[in-house]
């Protein structure tokens, strides 16, 4: 990236000597930055995503999911979730399943890393018995649901690569459509394409394209919220599978910015008595 | 008797004088099951029964107060077995108040507890006492009454443990499969504690997680909760023997990848000679088999006692062998067998279980478990003819 933004800043001093040439740089410079290629404009999407939804320290919410097969059938999960934002590494995430009711008190700590694997234990309440799991298996169903793991979990900047495609307008919104390209192992998909509204920096749609390249699933996020003058929340995901043609909703509720909680609340210890 | 329920006042006289008013609201949970097994063969012995029905019931109240930090939970356990004396039974499993701070927790009361790693068996397990009576491998465990203290530091939790009473094993009675070829005479335990079942136990604990370790040590001093046997004096049965031990345990994970490596060491002095045992093996999983959702795992794991053939476990010198399915379905649908094998003599333990829910609220198992080739002067040979199926049909509430 950097050799392109050097060549053709040496390109201009060649042709043009002494202070004339400075000045001209100077008058230049906005264009070159607005001259980035698609994955430098990819990347700044990303990157100022990111700073707009950093500074949220901790968050707890409640979460309905509804599984619905391909004949329409539904079950039901409740779930609480809790996430500590951590700087300068992946976010870490408590799940605590309500229901169904066999597996009330199952609980999931996720620490996420940008680069590393991730970290993952499960509770299991009728055995009393923490588990740490392979955190490899991310493109696995979370319970049951058209979501994978890795769907579920913070979504780091270095776990993509990106590249800007076009501007969009979707339902009325202007947004940047992007691509991300999972840099991580292990990921279930090729790639990403994202609809990323231009005012909250937040994602509309996702398309996932799975490792032979085909449509798997669309993702929809809508009903946002602002939290705390800052943090843009959804309010209901939709994930359809186009292969399975089984889908699942998400219902957040109950969203908590900046609580009373700190890393503790994020330890094995936390699993033991998340209720 | 009396000296449970009185500890049960105890504790609830104490879990009463710490829920302050403003606690919020509590809730019941639980389950009521039935159980039906039907065995293969005719007993070994003619007093012992042939298909069974039973039912049992675990309801839960819990009550969380100050943002979780305390909270107050009451979990008791009832069952009732259509030809098992012994196995009808009542519990209480859980009677807790716990208190959260951010770096220590408090809990007073009768708690279950698990340690260790390893899925063959559980040498490391040793706070909670064996419901035998409630299934044959040993995975469900009485309350322990305790008072524990867990320091939480940046080098790991340190958990401290009081036990101020014992509690007896279950074991299937006269009438009962699934004993020895002699039965146990409950009513007549031997102790070596001259307190008996009012030893003071305790217990500490370090556990940490560093990188892809999950690492923990933990020493006991107290009473065994594996007994021994020695015949009574009218040679028709056998009378369980609790002897003072001291017993160091080591367990590790390695979560590598799809690879996890486990290992589990104890060593164990006071019960006769001192030894050591030690369970160690490996689980890969297939993720996402056949281009779909569902998990193959394949494990292994060698099963050691350094006492061989003089073991109070039947698992001196073996090796398990198992896959787990799991589908990673809407009903949760998981299948696990596995087939443990004496390296000496060549007897297994064949063991499949089987679970999904069925709707919302309810959940079906499938247990089978078969005996083969055990020797007739094996510490299994009470169960050789025991094979069994058994079904479970699970409301939750």
């Amino acid at each position: 990236m950097r050799k392109t933004k050097t060549g053709k800043l040496s390109a201009v001093n060649i042709s043009l000597p002494g202070l004339r040439a400075a000045c001209l740089l100077f008058a230049l410079l906005p264009m070159v930055a607005q001259a980035e290629t698609p994955q430098q404009k990819g990347l700044a999407i990303a990157l100022e995503a990111d700073r707009r939804d950093t500074g949220w320290q901790n968050q707890t919410a409640s979460l309905k999911m509804v599984l619905r097969n391909r004949h329409g059938q539904e079950s039901v999960r409740q779930i609480r979730n809790k996430a500590l934002e951590v700087d300068g590494d992946g976010d870490k995430s408590l799940n605590i399943f309500d229901s169904p009711r066999d597996i009330k008190g199952t609980a999931f700590l996720s620490y996420t890393h940008a680069l590393k694997p991730d970290e993952q234990w499960l509770y299991l309440p009728a055995l009393k018995r923490v588990k740490r799991i392979s955190s490899n298996n991310k493109s696995g169903p979370f319970m049951g649901s058209e979501f994978a793991y890795e769907d579920f979990t913070s979504q780091e900047v270095k776990k993509y690569r990106y590249q800007y495609i076009r501007d969009e307008t979707l339902d009325g919104r202007d947004t940047f459509v992007i691509e991300r390209y999972p840099v991580y192992k292990y990921s279930g998909y090729t790639r990403l394409l994202t609809w990323l509204d231009k005012e909250m920096y937040q994602p509309l749609k996702v398309e996932f394209y799975d490792r032979k390249k085909s449509l798997l699933k669309t993702l929809t996020l809508s009903d946002y919220q602002q939290y705390l003058g800052q943090y843009w929340r959804p309010r209901q995901m939709h994930m359809v599978n186009h292969q399975t043609k089984k889908s699942t909703d998400l219902y957040w509720t109950d969203y908590h910015l900046k609580t009373a909680l700190n890393r503790r609340d994020f330890d094995r210890n936390s699993l033991k008595r998340a209720r | 008797m009396i000296h449970r329920l009185l500890i049960t006042f105890l504790y609830g006289t104490l879990a009463g004088g710490v829920l302050p008013a403003s606690a919020g609201e509590g809730e019941w949970s639980g389950y009521v099951s039935s159980e039906y097994r039907a065995f293969l063969y005719k007993p070994v012995d003619r007093r012992q029964h042939g298909n069974n029905l039973s039912l049992a019931a675990q309801p839960e109240y819990y009550r969380e107060w100050g943002g979780g930090r305390q909270s107050f939970t009451f979990v008791p356990f009832l069952r009732w077995d259509q030809n098992d004396s012994e196995r009808s039974h009542t519990d209480i499993r859980e009677l807790t108040w716990l208190k959260a701070a951010d770096d220590w927790e408090l809990r007073a009361g009768i708690r279950k507890l698990f340690w260790g790693v390893t899925e063959s068996q559980h040498l490391v397990d040793i706070i909670n006492q064996t419901d035998l009576v409630e299934a044959p491998d040993g995975e469900e465990k009485f309350g322990q009454p305790m008072l524990n203290l867990a320091l939480i530091r940046d080098w790991g939790t340190l958990d401290l443990f009081i036990l101020p009473y014992f509690r007896e094993r279950s074991f299937p009675g006269v009438d009962g499969r699934l004993r020895f070829t002699l039965p146990i005479d409950t009513n007549n335990a031997r102790y070596e504690s001259s307190r008996k079942e009012r030893n003071i136990d305790y217990a500490v604990r370090w556990e940490s997680a560093i990188g892809e370790w999950d690492m923990g040590l933990s020493y006991f001093n107290g009473t065994s909760r594996e007994p021994r046997f020695e015949i009574r004096p009218d040679g028709q049965a056998l009378l369980p023997v609790y002897d003072l031990i001291e017993q160091w345990g080591l367990d590790l994970q390695a979560t590598s990848g799809d690879w996890l490596w486990k290992a589990e060491i104890i060593g164990r002095s006071g019960q006769l000679e001192s030894y050591i045992a030690l369970t160690a093996g490996f689980e890969y999983t297939f993720v996402g088999i056949m281009e779909g959702a569902a998990d193959l795992g394949m494990l292994s794991e060698v099963l050691y006692d350094e006492r061989g053939d003089n073991a109070l476990t039947p698992f001196a010198d073996d090796i398990m062998l198992g896959a787990r399915l799991t589908l990673n379905d809407e009903q949760s649908s998981e299948l696990l067998f596995g087939i443990i094998t004496d390296i000496d003599d060549s007897s297994q333990l064949l063991t499949l279980e089987s679970s999904r829910r069925l709707g919302n609220a309810w959940k079906i198992t499938l247990e089978a478990r078969a005996f083969l080739d055990i020797p007739d002067n094996d510490l299994l040979a009470g169960i050789r003819d025991d094979d069994y199926l058994q079904l479970e049909l699970a409301r939750y509430f």
